[in-house]
């Protein structure tokens, strides 16, 4: 990486101060701590949405057969 | 599609073959570190990706972002510590960068490379973990219990633990399978610790009702007296699902794992294992993973609003009962009536029942479920 680490547990990001208050507005009463909070969250779950849904399989093809074989002798399949 | 293991990526330590074997020929070179059943049993789930992305044990890094921000240090989700604890003089035989082999009773069942030697706080573990320091906590008694030093890296598995249960395990790669062949889009995760009553059946065919698949998975682990056992468990799940499910909308596997009673973060890490299984949902019931009155009835549900980026889709129950002007099994949100009308799935009821050699009431417990259980000379641990 070639970013130097934050330390601590938190860092700051910048936001325009008019999104900000626009968020403060918008958590009112939602249960949300802070703005910090509700930016977090939403974050987050934008993040995960975005993030690479291709997944490598951690077996082959000779191993895919072995396991339908058990979950065959099973009765799984 | 499938649930996506957590962190994107199934995890598959397990060794076989030549590597296997050359490397249990050597074992005895190796420094030697024997962990306890808990720890043991956390390994294999490690290795069989249960616990994906975990490769290893914790880290020190890892291990203070899960107790202080409820993630790993890459911001997944994560509640559980997963460590692993060696004494002061365990810790004189290797350092950082060394392998090491890991034995379970007295079996060597995996290899470790060390990337990580550190000191922790074992209150501050058990206050983090479990909202409370009281030794009288079975969770927390067990942290207590724990060696000086935890020590963080990758494992490999080199020889399971015995397992009573073979024919009914099935790890992370082989359920994927299943559901995929199956075809299943949408899969619900229920995991249970007791013979089912008829609470419980309508907790999972209301949820099925929703998704394509049941995916009812018994934890196999320490008993307390007074419990079922494990093989009246399955046997009675297997009646159930004979006579009252459709068969091809539930797959039945166990997975082997010591509860560790920390109620809300707890309930998060058993839905993170059932995502890894491959499901898209996760029922949590009332007081899930609970012990006592440390947690609030529904804490074990709220928590999940922490974790919008979790990948998993919890479903929260109230508890069932039979109402008798309802004229059927109902639950808080959808019954009006009294409670001198209503009749609680009550554990101790059954259990009494059962004890006197006979068939609870067919209103909590199926006449063929209960004729199962009432089958063995002994289903409770004595
Ligand atoms: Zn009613």
């Amino acid at each position: 990486m070639s970013e130097k680490k934050p330390s601590g547990k938190y860092t700051t990001v910048s936001i325009p101060r008019t999104l900000y208050t626009r968020i403060q507005k918008l958590i009112e009463g939602k249960g949300f701590k802070s703005v910090s909070d509700y930016v977090t969250y939403v974050l987050r779950e934008v993040v995960a949405m975005h993030e690479s849904e291709v997944q490598e399989e951690p077996f082959t093809k000779e191993d895919l057969e072995e396991i339908k074989k058990r979950l065959r002798a099973l009765g799984y399949i | 599609m499938v649930s996506k293991p957590h962190g994107g990526r199934l995890v598959y330590r397990v060794l076989k073959d030549s590597r296997r074997e050359r490397i249990l020929d050597e074992i005895s070179e190796l420094p030697r570190v024997d962990i306890d059943r808990d720890t043991a049993v956390d390994l294999e789930n490690i290795a069989y990706g249960i616990y994906s992305p975990l490769t290893g044990f914790m880290v020190r890094e890892d291990f203070e972002s899960v107790l202080d921000l409820m993630r790993l240090s890459n911001d997944l989700p994560w509640t559980m510590p997963i460590t692993l604890d060696v004494s002061k003089e365990d810790a004189e035989s290797f350092e950082e960068g060394d392998q090491i082999a890991i034995y379970s009773e007295g079996t060597p069942i995996a290899t470790m490379v060390v990337e990580d030697i550190y000191e922790y706080d074992k209150k501050n573990y058990a206050r983090m973990v479990f909202k409370t320091e009281d030794p009288n906590h079975p969770g927390v008694a067990r942290v207590y219990n724990k060696r000086e030093l935890l020590v963080g890296g990758p494992i490999e598995l080199l020889n399971h633990l015995p397992n009573q249960y073979e024919r009914y395990t099935l790890r992370p790669i082989e359920t994927r399978v299943v559901f995929r062949e199956r075809g299943w889009r949408t899969i619900v995760g229920f995991q249970t610790r007791n013979a089912p009553h008829i609470g419980h059946e309508y907790i999972q065919k209301t949820s099925l009702a929703f998704v394509d698949g049941l995916f009812i998975n018994p934890v196999i682990g320490r008993k307390k007296p007074g419990d079922f056992r494990d093989e009246v468990i399955l046997k009675a799940y297997e009646t159930l699902i004979a006579n009252y499910y459709p068969k091809k909308s539930v797959v039945l596997s166990i997975v082997r794992y010591e509860m560790k009673y920390a109620g809300p973060r707890e309930a998060i890490h058993h839905a993170i294992m059932r995502k890894n299984f491959g499901c898209t949902h996760f029922i949590v019931g009332r007081d899930h993973a609970g012990v006592g009155n440390y947690y609030g009835p529904y804490e074990a549900q709220e928590i999940f609003n922490e974790f919008p980026d979790l990948g998993i889709t919890p479903l929260f129950f109230r508890e069932f009962f039979y109402c008798r002007r309802c004229g059927g099994i109902v639950h808080e949100k959808i019954c009006p009536h009294d409670e001198n009308v209503r009749l609680r799935f009550s554990g101790t009821m059954i259990r009494r029942h059962i004890m006197e050699g006979k068939a609870p009431p067919e209103e909590v417990i199926r006449p063929e479920v209960a004729e199962t259980i009432l089958s063995f000379e002994k289903p409770f641990v004595e």
